[in-house]
C-alpha cells in the first residue's frame, strides 16, 4: 500500500474528556445544547397554535399541562434557553464582526452573557408566576 | 493538457463555490439577526399568554400585527433551527448515507411544521 493510499487516522477534534473545564468552552456548548432545546420549544408552539385553533375544550386540556408544575418547568426552562441563546448569538454576532476576540473580552461578554440570560428569566418567571 | 483546448480557468470555471459557499452562515446569521426583536417580543407574550384562556388567547393570536410577528417568528425560528441543526449533525453523524437522511428529515420536519403552524395561525384569524 502506498504512502498515498494508506487510511489516515488523523486526531479527532474536540476531545472533550481531556480539557480542563472553562467558561469559554461551557457557554459554546451549552449554546448548542440551548439552540437544540429551542428546535424542540418550536414543536411546543406550533402545538400550542394548533391547540388554539381547535375547540375549547381542547384548548383547556393544553393549557392545564402549561399551568402545571410540569408545563411551568418547561416553559421555565424554555425562557432560559431563549435568553441565553439570544445573548450568546449576539456575542457571536460580534465575534463574526471581528470583534471580542481578545481572551480578557471574551471571558467579559461570556460572563455579562450569564448575567443577563439569568437577570431576564428570573425577571419573566416572577412577571410569568404574578400573572397565573 | 490531453488535447484540451480550453485555459486553466475556463476548467476551473463553475467548479468551485460560484460565491455560494458562504449561503448558509450568511443564512444563519440574517435568520439571527432577525430573530434579535422576533424573540424578545415572543418571550413577553409568552409570559403574558401562556395562563390566558381560550377566547382571550384566540382574539390574541388574531389580531393582524400579531398574527405577521407570530408568523415571522415560526417561520424565520425555524429556518434558523434547521441550519442550526443541520452544522450539529454535520460535526456528530459520521457515516455519509445517515448524516444526509438526518439532513433531510429535519428540513423537511421544518417544512411541515412551520406549515402546520402557519395554518394554524391563519386559521384563528380568520376561521369562523
Amino acid at each position: 500500500m502506498s504512502v498515498a493510499n494508506r487510511p489516515v487516522h488523523r486526531p479527532l477534534s474536540p476531545h472533550l474528556q481531556v480539557y480542563k473545564w472553562q467558561l469559554t468552552s461551557v457557554l459554546s456548548i451549552l449554546h448548542r445544547a440551548t439552540g437544540i432545546a429551542l428546535a424542540v420549544g418550536a414543536l411546543y408552539l406550533t402545538v400550542w397554535v394548533m391547540f388554539a385553533a381547535a375547540t375549547p375544550a381542547t384548548y383547556a386540556m393544553f393549557q392545564s399541562f402549561n399551568t402545571s408544575i410540569l408545563g411551568r418547568i418547561f416553559l421555565g426552562g424554555w425562557l432560559f434557553c431563549g435568553f441565553y441563546h439570544l445573548c450568546n448569538g449576539i456575542r457571536h454576532l460580534f465575534w463574526d464582526a471581528g470583534y471580542g476576540f481578545e481572551l480578557k473580552d471574551a471571558y467579559r461578554s461570556g460572563w455579562t452573557v450569564v448575567a443577563v440570560s439569568l437577570i431576564a428569566t428570573a425577571a419573566s418567571w416572577i412577571v410569568g408566576l404574578r400573572l397565573v | 493538457m490531453n488535447g484540451d483546448l480550453r485555459t486553466p480557468l475556463a476548467r476551473a470555471r463553475g467548479l468551485g463555490s460560484a460565491k455560494a459557499g458562504v449561503h448558509h452562515w450568511w443564512a444563519q446569521r440574517l435568520t439571527a439577526i432577525a430573530l434579535i426583536p422576533l424573540v424578545v417580543w415572543f418571550a413577553i407574550s409568552l409570559v403574558m399568554m401562556s395562563g390566558a384562556e381560550y377566547e382571550v388567547v384566540r382574539a390574541w393570536i388574531g389580531s393582524p400585527v400579531v398574527m405577521v410577528l407570530l408568523i415571522l417568528t415560526i417561520a424565520v425560528g425555524l429556518h434558523h433551527a434547521q441550519l442550526g441543526i443541520q452544522v450539529v449533525i454535520e460535526d456528530y453523524v459520521h457515516s455519509d448515507g445517515f448524516k444526509l437522511a438526518l439532513i433531510v428529515v429535519v428540513r423537511f420536519l421544518a417544512v411541515f411544521v412551520g406549515l402546520a403552524a402557519i395554518v394554524a395561525i391563519l386559521n384563528v384569524g380568520f376561521g369562523g
